[in-house]
């Protein structure tokens, strides 16, 4: 994953991209602004997600990509309002439409969530309840938010359920969710997810826990319904393939912050945080048998215990004390513009840019 | 694959006397390697009632596996989940009994060893395990998970420097020396994982059977894992049979690559054979679908989708076990099953119609 003569090209497209984009995205239907989660409990306070923002525009797609624990489930758990408060803590802002959904009552935010926002999970069979069937679960969806009659929401959840390429729908709503695949269940969850024509849907890590020629077909389907009804797609994980092929957008996680986001083209091409980069190199290509792998030395921090400066300084090989440039041990770099359309969280992003 | 000359002159394993066979010396001396596995089977008996059980049918988890692993060398078994690769790994060290078919170590048959042979074996073929949370004792220290095997195998480290072996076997997989008093949940994903590895090095094994062992991990440190594995394998001249369902991380760790589909190898070669000249409908299908890193490829690569779900390994289809999911399936299909062999791709495939077909994009040139 180096810069060569074909990766410069794509650079050229990356910036196009954004050009075209432009008109497109329009106002964001999704803010989140300064987004900060804490743990208070017994022990240490936990900060989950320490200051996220980001937005999505209708029929765009970003992911957000990190490692396990670097905050990317909580910040959209704390979207969907699904963290138990307390021990959670959330301060910030998350605007749908322009509304503040924190300084809202739970029942108003719930009406603005059901059409609004919805969500998947990784765990298709933990997330849908064992002993009703998977037609209940989706029409319930219907009966909750539009008081539809139950026959109606049964219809209705058939009618889902072709939608998401479940085959022989008819005969299988009265099935229980053990009755079906990984695929099968995880597009039951989706199906209850679009029940409401959502303006955006979160997936969180929606294909880890499914074979790769289920993968594909999943993400195939989510990539055609998300053309069909415009809405945003937030997509969490971890796979660096998953994420070049169906989003438009990055937000790279570490530690609970945002250490950089532009379009996928100008980040994996050209990667402007030494941690987008350190995870570049760890991965193994599916084309090429390639070399030793380059790692990112240690592990990430605990969450109770987050370096000062640069939270990912003791990893990285850039670091460096001042003076001359920012000390990354004490000096906390911010969020900044290292080039068009693209932001990263490091003192030394030109460096990696054109040095 | 690079012969291995002093095997045992630079490592620990020398000390202990070891009672070699005729069959084994014969082995030494003819570069045979180091496991063969024919016909391999394994029929789980599905069962119903509760006191007079009945068997109702066979789960038939592997089917007839042919596999060889050669003197330090690394090979991959690729599949989706109930493909029956973890049984593989099962029967290999002896955790299930196979239904038919040999298992062939150095020169043995495994099936018939008994006593101090069997025992040998047991040592000399040791495993690391996908979940590190599941696979260390939580109530033991990383020093006790680490020693426990030589309690059978007393030889292989004596009881006086055991301390200190034990330091070297966790500074050897890259754990401080003084943790060797922690317990499990001290440690993070990464980290266990090298405990279950330094665990497998303190038998002195001569193969390792590694089952799923970073798909547990988060992309930095499996890369981290990868490299101690290829370290090892460097500096002690180890074997390891590699199971796992990433493929870019069989291609990048494996000599050659075993693609494994309902219990039987559907295609076998080198990892250029296989990945850049897939010849099997399932291995174009299972590679295409991998989605790819760089943003220059997207798109470039010929995606096929696969419908339907993979069929009850106890009702397997007739003839070719993916002929129910193959769009080149034709009535030959439902009556022959095809052997695996090399129908003139180079490397063999067990398809009627095996054709050379490109699916992974390459910076080269797009595929079409």
């Amino acid at each position: 994953m180096s810069t060569t003569p074909s990766g410069s090209h794509a650079v050229g497209t990356g910036t196009e991209r954004v050009g075209t984009a432009a008109p497109r995205t329009g106002a964001p239907v999704l803010e989140v602004d300064d987004l900060h989660v804490e743990f208070r409990s017994r022990g240490p306070v936990v900060t989950a997600v320490r200051g996220v923002s980001y937005s999505i525009a209708p029929g765009e797609t970003m992911a957000i990509l990190g490692e396990s624990g670097c905050g990317k489930s909580v910040s959209a758990q704390a979207i969907m309002g699904i963290l138990d408060i307390p021990p959670a803590h959330v301060t910030g802002a998350i605007r749908f439409e322009g509304r503040d959904m924190l300084t809202m009552g739970a029942e108003e935010q719930r009406k603005i969530r059901g059409p609004g926002v919805s969500m998947i999970f990784q765990d298709a069979l933990s997330a849908l309840n064992p002993v009703y069937t998977v037609g209940d679960q989706i029409g319930e969806m219907f009966r909750a938010h539009r008081g539809t009659s139950k026959k109606d929401a049964k219809a209705q959840a058939v009618e889902l359920m072709d939608r998401v390429r479940i085959p022989a729908a008819r005969q299988r709503v009265d099935d229980y969710p053990h009755q079906f695949s990984g695929g099968m269940r995880q597009r039951v969850m989706i199906a209850m997810a679009l029940a409401l024509d959502p303006k955006v849907l979160i997936a969180d890590e929606p294909t880890t826990a499914l074979d790769v020629t289920v993968q594909a077909q999943v993400m195939d389907l989510l990539k055609d319904l998300q053309r069909d009804t415009g809405m945003g797609l937030i997509l969490i994980t971890h796979d660096l393939g998953v994420v070049n092929e169906v989003a438009d957008r990055v937000a790279v996680m570490y530690a609970g912050r945002v250490v950089e986001t532009g379009t996928i083209d100008d980040v994996f091409t050209r990667p402007a945080h030494p941690y987008t980069r350190g995870l570049m190199s760890s991965i193994p290509l599916l084309e090429d048998k390639g070399h030793r792998l380059n790692p990112i030395v240690g592990a990430p921090p605990t969450l109770s215990r987050i370096p000062s400066g640069c939270s990912f300084h003791p990893r990285c090989p850039m670091a460096r004390r001042g003076p001359g440039g920012g000390d990354c041990v004490s000096d906390v770099p911010l969020l900044r513009e290292v080039a068009p359309g693209r932001r990263a969280e490091c003192h030394y992003s030109e460096e990696l840019l054109h040095g | 694959m690079a012969e291995r000359t002093t095997t045992e002159t630079d490592s620990p394993r020398s000390a202990s006397p070891r009672n070699t066979s005729e069959v084994r010396r014969h082995w030494e001396s003819s570069g045979a390697p180091v496991l063969e596995i024919k016909g391999l089977q394994k029929h789980f008996p599905l069962q119903q009632g509760i006191v007079f059980k009945k068997t109702i049918g066979q789960v038939r988890a592997v089917d007839g596996v042919d596999l060889t692993v050669g003197r330090g060398e690394t090979v991959g078994l690729v599949g989706e989940s109930g493909c029956g690769k973890s049984t593989v790994s099962k029967l290999l060290v002896g955790l299930e009994k196979p239904t038919a078919g040999s298992i062939v170590y150095k020169g043995e048959d495994v099936g018939q060893m008994r006593g101090s042979a069997l025992k040998e074996y047991r040592r000399e073929v040791q495993m690391i395990f996908q979940d590190p949370y599941s696979s260390l004792n939580p109530r033991m220290t990383a020093g006790d998970i680490v020693a426990e095997g030589w309690a059978v195998h007393t030889d292989i480290a004596p009881r006086q420097g055991r301390d200190r072996r034990i330091r070297d076997l966790l500074d050897r997989v890259g754990l401080n020396a003084d943790y060797a008093n922690r317990y499990p949940h001290q440690f993070s994903g990464g980290q266990r994982q090298r405990i279950g590895i330094a665990r497998a090095l303190a038998m002195s094994p001569e193969l390792i059977v590694c089952d799923e062992p970073v798909s547990a991990l988060d992309v930095s440190v499996q890369a981290q894992v990868m490299n101690l594995l290829e370290d090892l394998q460097k500096d002690l001249g180890l074997s390891y049979l590699f199971i796992a369902h990433d493929l870019s991380v069989v291609r990048h760790i494996s000599h050659r690559v075993n693609v494994m589909y309902l219990g039987r190898i559907v295609e076998t070669g080198t990892d250029g054979d296989v990945y850049g000249h897939p010849s099997h409908p399932y291995t174009q299908a299972l590679l295409s679908s991998v989605p790819v890193h760089e943003p220059a490829l997207r798109g470039k690569g010929d995606r096929i989708l696969l419908t339907g779900d993979v069929p009850s390994p106890a009702n397997p289809p007739s003839g070719c076990r993916f002929r129910t999911r193959c769009w080149k399936a034709q009535d030959v299909c439902a009556e022959q099953d095809p052997e695996l062999r090399d129908r003139g791709q180079g490397h063999p495939s067990a398809c009627h119609f095996a054709e050379d077909h490109q699916v992974v994009p390459t910076t080269g040139g797009a595929v079409g």
